[in-house]
Order: structure tokens, then sequence, then C-alpha cells
């Protein structure tokens, strides 16, 4: 095993944070909130005016309770950051969030695990957003070339009455692992949430997600989104629920799984169930290969038929 | 600079194209005139290459090379590309990026031109996909405006004015007009025999092939005269039972 001093531990999770697409001079100004948290280490936390982060290192990770008071309106996004640099290494993070009435925040995470071998990631969120409040979540995960890792994002979101929950799931970056996705998310009236995964499996991945929406209050909105791509031998299944439950609920779950090659399998589970006369909830699901007409109108612009499939992947996942 | 010749595509037993033989001078907006079903479709994607169609006879020449075997992108790359008749959307590809995709070294004012050149708005569609949120009629003009982009040797424009309102009616045939005046020989396909007034020759296509070939207003009449009440749709049949 590779020891990391604190210093180099903070140094090597920022490089490899800034390489997964992370702004690496968020982290140092005052006036950005941040947390870096490396294993069960916190090496930085800074809360802005609004914001109060609370953390509790466990033995296998971090217990997080990240307040955002009511009324106040978060200027910067908010960055945080979790890795493991070893090849080894289990990191649980519990992450308690309570945005408060009438708060807005944007939250960009990034998790980092370069040099996974045999890495467990779990993260078992539970958020609440208050009325008329107003939350938006980026996690965007960077995993080595081994695919020896598990992830598994588990949340329970309760969005209050005009309450606005957005977040999107990126892990394009790497082998995938295995991932075990689970995000439900409960909406009172005029309640807003979206869900978004996107994924690029490749070698032997195995990809799990499940999106759950329960539009309970009148006039909820939820849309269910994903977006995958599966090619070499990766396997994946989508599960997009959708619940109408309340008068003037609107739902869609959407999913899109492209399989590139022969080996890999996608499957999708829509599900939309509907318990008011006056909701509605709708689905739309496109499984398979890549389609030809795409490529070849990119190829009739002169693009190589793999620099086609390349720009069309891109876009998908973008 | 194309010459098709005695082209032939069956498909399940039934003969789609039948003979069909066409040439396209350099300079020159050539119309192919004819009705739905007639396989003005289907001469696009055989002299482009594309749905995995391969003529069952005749040839494809293209600046004195047989092209039947060439890929779709190295036909591209002789110079030859196709605007679909509707073309694809493709999630998360902006405009400015696929316009970009048709030439070397884009600079910004380079794709807006483009934009303009089919009238549209710059600022309005650089930074949308071109996707499903395009109208059909948004998404041809973009389509027009990356093939003006290409600047390609022969651009196979497959009915260019469908599902074109009034309005932008004009700026499509005003690009297909620059396009020829920047150098591209153009194959224009169409039904409307108004849009071929545009082109230097027209050839009626009935049938999988081309009847006669003439000056756009002569072949604007015959068409009116013969073709828009035939019943011969991809049903091979000799011109004298016209």
């Amino acid at each position: 095993m590779i020891s990391y001093s604190v210093e180099k531990e903070y140094q090597g999770l920022v490089d490899a944070y800034e390489k997964a697409g992370g702004d690496r001079s968020a982290l140092g100004k005052p006036e950005i909130g941040n947390l870096v948290i490396h294993e069960n280490k916190v090496l930085s936390a800074n809360g802005v005016e609004g914001i109060k982060i609370e953390t509790r290192e466990t033995e296998t990770g971090v217990d997080i309770y990240f307040l955002v008071e009511e009324g106040v309106k978060i200027k910067n996004p908010v960055h945080l950051c979790f890795g493991i640099l070893p090849r080894e290494g289990l990191q649980e993070i519990i992450l308690k969030v309570n945005a408060q009435d009438n708060s807005e925040v944007n939250v960009i995470a990034h998790c980092v695990f370069p040099n996974a071998i045999k890495v467990i990631h779990k993260m078992d969120a539970d958020i609440e957003i208050g009325n008329n409040a107003k939350f938006d979540y980026k996690e965007t995960h960077y995993h080595g070339e081994s695919g020896g890792i598990e992830v598994i994002p588990k949340a329970r979101v309760k969005v209050g009455k005009g309450g606005v929950w957005q977040s999107t799931f990126t892990l394009t970056q790497g082998l995938v692992g295995k991932l075990d996705y689970d995000f439900e998310v409960f909406c009172q009236d005029k309640g807003i949430a979206e869900l978004v995964v996107k994924v690029y499996g490749k070698g032997h991945d195995d990809i799990k997600v499940w999106e759950k929406i329960h539009l309970d209050g009148t006039g909820a909105r939820g849309l269910a989104k994903s977006r995958l791509v599966l090619s070499d031998k990766a396997q994946a299944e989508v599960k997009g629920e959708t619940y109408g439950n309340a008068p003037y609920a609107r739902g869609h779950v959407d999913c899109i799984e492209l399989v590139n090659g022969t080996e890999a399998v996608a499957r999708a589970i829509p599900i939309v169930s509907v318990t008011n006369e006056k909701a509605k909830v709708t689905h739309e699901a496109a499984i398979g290969s890549i389609d030809r007409r795409q490529v070849e109108t990119l190829m009739a612009r002169g693009l190589d038929e793999d620099e086609a499939v390349d720009v069309i992947v891109r876009g998908i996942l973008r | 600079m194309l010459e098709v010749e005695n082209l032939q595509l069956r498909l399940n037993g039934k003969s789609i194209i039948s003979d069909l033989s066409l040439h396209v001078s350099k300079g020159e907006i050539h119309g192919v005139l004819g009705e739905n079903g007639t396989g003005k479709t289907t001469v696009a994607y055989l002299i482009m290459g594309v749905n995995n169609y391969k003529p069952t006879g005749g040839r494809v020449i293209f600046e004195g090379q047989d092209i039947a075997d060439l890929s779709v992108s190295q036909r591209a790359k002789k110079g030859i590309t196709l605007a679909w008749q509707e073309p694809a959307r493709i999630e998360g590809l902006k405009v400015r990026d696929y316009l970009k995709l048709s030439g070397d070294n884009f600079g910004i004012e380079q794709i807006k031109h483009y934009l303009w050149m089919v009238g549209l708005e710059p600022a309005q569609y650089l930074d949308r996909d071109v996707d499903n949120t395009l109208s059909g009629g948004e998404r041809k003009r973009i389509e027009l405006a990356s093939v003006l982009a290409m600047k390609p040797k022969l651009a196979i424009l497959d009915e260019p004015d469908s599902g074109i309102d009034i309005i932008a009616l004009p700026f499509i045939l005003n690009g297909i007009v620059e396009m020829n005046k920047q150098g591209s020989s153009v194959l224009l396909i169409t039904h409307n025999e108004k849009v071929t007034e545009i082109a230097h020759r027209v050839s009626v296509l009935c049938a999988g092939r081309i009847l006669r070939t003439g000056e756009p207003s002569e072949m604007s009449q015959w068409f009116k005269d013969n073709c828009r009440a035939c019943v011969h749709i991809n049903e091979p049949v000799g011109e004298e039972s016209l």
C-alpha cells in the first residue's frame, strides 16, 4: 500500500480533480464554498456565508451535514471533491442536506478514483429541499482504466412546495466498473424534479440505474432522463419510474441506450403510474445500435465512420 | 463530372431503378423531377452510397472514376455530399459544431456567414442542438448551410423544398444558387417543377428511369402534362405507354 501525507493527498486529489474537469482555482478561493475529502479524511472544508458544512470522520468515510440557510441565494457554485488515490479503499459518504425555504445553490461535485483496482465508493444522501428552494447538483466521476471500482450512490430527496431539485450524474471517463445508482425524489405541490444520468460503459462494466420520481403534489413536475452508451461487453439496466399521484402532475421518463458493438447488452424498464385522473405521465425509451442515418450524415461531410460514431456518442453524453 | 450509366437496382425481386442514365456537368444545376415513389431518393442514395444500397447493374462515374466500391466517407472526401430529404437529428451536437465538421479551420464568422445564407439568424441558432427541438424547416436550412460550408464538387439535394414554408423557400433556392456560384455542381431532386426553374437542365424521372432531359421550362411543362396523373410508380413501363 502506498501511504500519503496529508499535503500529498491534497495535491494528488486536486490533480485528479482537475483532470476530471474540476476547477482547481475554485478550491482555493475563500469566497467559494468547497469540501475536499480523501478516503475518510476531510482535507478542506470551506463554508461561505449562508452555507454551513459540518463533517465527522468515521472509520470508513465521512458524515456530512450541508445546510443552506433560508432565503440565501449562493452566488458561486459550491465545489465538492471526493476521492481515493490508492488502488484499494473504501469511502462511505453519509450526506444530509437541508436547503431551507427560498434558498438557492449550485453544487458541483467531482468524484475521482484514478488508480482504482479494488475501490468501493458509497454515498447515502438524505436531502430536503424547502419550499421555493432550488438545488442544482452536478456530479461527475473520473475513474481509472482498470474498472476495479464499485460506485453506489443512493439519494432520497424531498422537494417542498415550489421547490426545485435538478441533478446530473455523469460517468463517461475511464471504466465505470460496477455502478448501482439509485435516486428517489418526492415532490410536493408545484415541486420540480429533474434527474439526469449519463454513463459510457466499456469493457466489462456493469451498470444499474434506478430513477424514481413521485409527483405527490398538485402541479408537480418530473423528468427522469438517462443517456447510456455501451460498448465491448458492458451491460446496463435502466429503470425509470414516475408516479403521478396528484392533479395536474406531469412526468416524463426519457431513456436512450446506444449499443455500439455486438456484445454489449442494454435493458430499459420504464414504469409510469398514475393514481389521479388529472395527472399525466409519459415515457419514451430507445435502445439499439447507433442510428445509421446519423452516422451516414456525418460521413457525407467527410468524417470516417469511427469519427462519426465518436461525434454521436459525445453528443448524447454531453 | 458525374456520369450515371445504365444504373439498376432490384430489391426483393422488384425493379426500383431501371437502366437509369444521367449526366451532370461541372458547374451545372441539374434537376431531377419526379412524382413521389418514382425512385428519386433511391438515385440519391445510390450515388452517395448510403442506406446499404448497391447498384445491381450499371456504373456511377465521378470525375472519371467508378465510385461503386467507395465508402460514404471516401465519396465525401472526393467532393460529393448529400442533403437528405429528412436530415438526421443528432442530440448534443450544436449547430456551430455541426457546421464546423464541414470544413477545415472554420472560424465563427464563416459559420455565421453560412447561416445567414440560408436565412437563419446566427445568434438564435449557433448554440442550439441539431436535434428534435428544431422544426423540420429549420433543420433543412441548417442542412443546406452545412452543405454550403463543405463547398462540395457535387451536392445532391434531396427534396430541399419539402417541408419548407413559402417564406423560407426563397432562402433555400438562393442558397442553392449561391452554392452553384461558389463552384459546386448540384443534383437537385424534387417533385416540384417550380423549384427546377433554378436548374440549367432537368431530367424527368418515372418508375426508376429517366424519360427525358432538357430545358427546365420545357421539362416542367412536359412533367405537368404527363406525370401529374400518372400511376406508374416503380412499375417500369415504356415511354410509349404514357
